[in-house]
């Protein structure tokens, strides 16, 4: 049984158990919900919250076994979310090959992470894929719409190839460092408090919202839940830090906020971009949620910012 | 023989392919047929138009299940012959009459007689990609002729960016597929193929799609 000996510390699992905990709550609530007359009501909250079972335990297995797994999990995460965005925006017939290219920067980036790699995780997107992308598309000569077509296919690059992998990067902390900690916790503090705080920011919302925050990017966003979901997300953090991270009290207090605020700025990122574009959700992949990138948004923001903040601070 | 190369071709290579590269967005799958014989009429931008269609029938459905292919294209040397008679399984249609009297869609009929389910575009060929080439009237007639098979209007779009006609390169894309209700044949064929038209141009507008102007 030697190769199926999981990596993670007990803290990990203590936290993966206590999400289940959580699930099984929830569960039960929309099922007292949906009693009696009103079985017909909430499906989208059912659909949802069913999902949630299936994304926690996906997520569970990708990063529980091996450090390898757990990096070739996010590579394919990467590449579903690139996929989508690239079939949701308008792309020229002229810039096909140019897709191809786009898509091979995700194996590449996440080689560079197995490897371990750090200059080359910090700059193959941004300088090299940027260089190469924008020179492969000048070669083909095609200049009618050339700005849109480079700028949108950048962006895609950066939120769901190097943003994305920010995650994957986590997996290798501590390396040298002197600082006791592990990458499996690391990525799950920052995954678990990002995702708890768009539910939070959904449900004080929708219990408390009344002042809209940016009504024309994303009219049910109200400063209510804004608020409550961060701070609540900051209490979460505070709790779940020395458990899973070496964050300090008013680091822990730091980083809730940055990920409530910025999980916040992620989500109604991707909001304008899909109003811009004319769509409700990115993709139908995810019962009750929609697409991937309806339920990464938060995350593109939060990931390369928490771990900046540690990188910073502790590695 | 064939039906073990099939159903690696269709169960292994294809799925791969169109479920894991590409990934499909498929809205009203409840209208798909569950047996045969039945028409899935869909619009043709791609090699992959079929392989998508394919992969949305169960695969204890795939003996039955074969695309309508022209047999100028498809039947036009040994080895492509041998691989889309014997894998891809097409049933080959001539599109120009050979001699005056010839029944162009015999073969056709042939086969919902057999009670097979037929991939059919009734565009005849791809065209450019993800624009509607005007339907010939092929399907008409074999409503007309067989008013008891449903004939499904099903829409895709994305197949043409994945792999649009004179590409060998495969870019993954999302594929939204689109299934209509079933046309019955009711008056004439211009009538028909109105009907047609409209339903395909309904399941269009399902989705906006963004452009540049």
């Amino acid at each position: 049984m030697n190769h199926l000996q999981l990596w993670v510390p007990a803290s990990v699992l203590w936290v993966l158990g206590s999400v289940v905990g959580v699930l099984v709550l929830a569960t039960a609530i929309v099922a007292w919900m949906r009693r009696g007359d009103g079985a017909g009501r909430h499906t989208e909250l059912a659909a949802r919250v069913k999902s949630w079972w299936v994304l926690v335990a996906i997520f569970a297995l990708a990063i529980s076994f091996r450090r390898g797994i757990a990096i070739a999990f996010f590579a394919l995460l990467s590449f579903l979310a690139l996929k989508e965005y690239l079939s949701l925006i308008p792309t020229r017939r002229a810039d096909r090959r140019v897709l191809f290219w786009a898509y091979l920067c995700v194996p590449l980036q996440y080689l560079w992470i197995w490897q371990q790699w750090y200059n080359m995780f910090l700059i193959f997107i941004p300088v090299w894929a940027f260089l190469f992308i924008a020179m492969r598309m000048v070669l083909r000569g095609e200049t009618r719409d050339f700005l849109r077509a480079a700028g949108t296919i950048h962006w895609g690059l950066m939120t769901m190839v190097f943003g994305l992998s920010h995650l994957a990067w986590l997996l290798l902390l501590p390396g040298n460092a002197p600082v006791a900690a592990h990458g499996a916790a690391l990525l799950l503090f920052v995954v678990l408090l990002t995702e708890l705080n768009d539910v939070l920011q959904y449900v004080w919302g929708r219990t408390l919202g009344r002042h809209p925050i940016i009504p024309s990017v994303s009219p049910n966003k109200t400063a209510e839940g804004l608020l409550g979901g961060a701070l609540s997300t900051t209490l979460v953090s505070v709790a779940l830090a020395p458990l899973l991270t070496p964050l300090t009290r008013s680091d822990a207090i730091a980083a809730g906020l940055m990920i409530g605020f910025g999980g916040f700025i992620g989500d109604v990122t991707i909001s304008a971009l899909k109003r811009d574009i004319g769509v409700k959700d990115s993709g139908a992949i995810i019962p009750g949620h929609g697409g991937i990138l309806d339920r990464i948004d938060s995350l593109l923001f939060t990931a390369p910012l928490f771990f900046h903040f540690l990188m910073y601070f502790y590695f | 023989m064939g039906g073990l190369l099939r159903l690696l071709f269709y169960g292994v290579i294809v799925r791969g392919v169109v479920l894991v590269v590409l990934g499909l967005n498929v809205r009203h799958r409840e209208r798909l047929p569950t047996r045969g014989p039945a028409i899935l009429a869909a619009n043709h931008n791609s090699h992959l138009d079929a392989m998508a269609l394919i992969s949305l029938l169960p695969l204890r459905l795939l003996p039955r299940v074969r695309p309508v292919a022209a047999a100028d294209y498809f039947l036009r040397n040994r080895w492509l012959a041998w691989f889309a008679l014997k894998v891809v399984g097409i049933v080959p249609l001539n599109r120009q009459r050979q001699h005056e009297r010839e029944d162009l869609l015999a073969p056709v009929a042939a086969a919902l007689e057999r009670g097979d389910i037929l991939i059919f575009f009734p565009e005849g060929s791809r065209g450019e990609p993800e624009q509607l080439a005007e339907f010939k009237s092929g399907l008409a007639r074999i409503a007309e002729r067989r008013p008891d098979v449903p004939v499904i209007p099903i829409y895709t779009y994305g197949l043409g960016r994945a792999l649009p006609r004179g590409e060998w390169l495969l870019v993954p894309f999302f594929v939204d597929i689109f299934v209509g209700q079933a046309l019955p044949f009711e008056g004439d064929r211009a009538a028909y193929m109105q009907r047609y038209r409209d339903a395909m141009a309904a399941l269009a507008r399902e989705e906006q799609r963004a452009d540049w102007d």
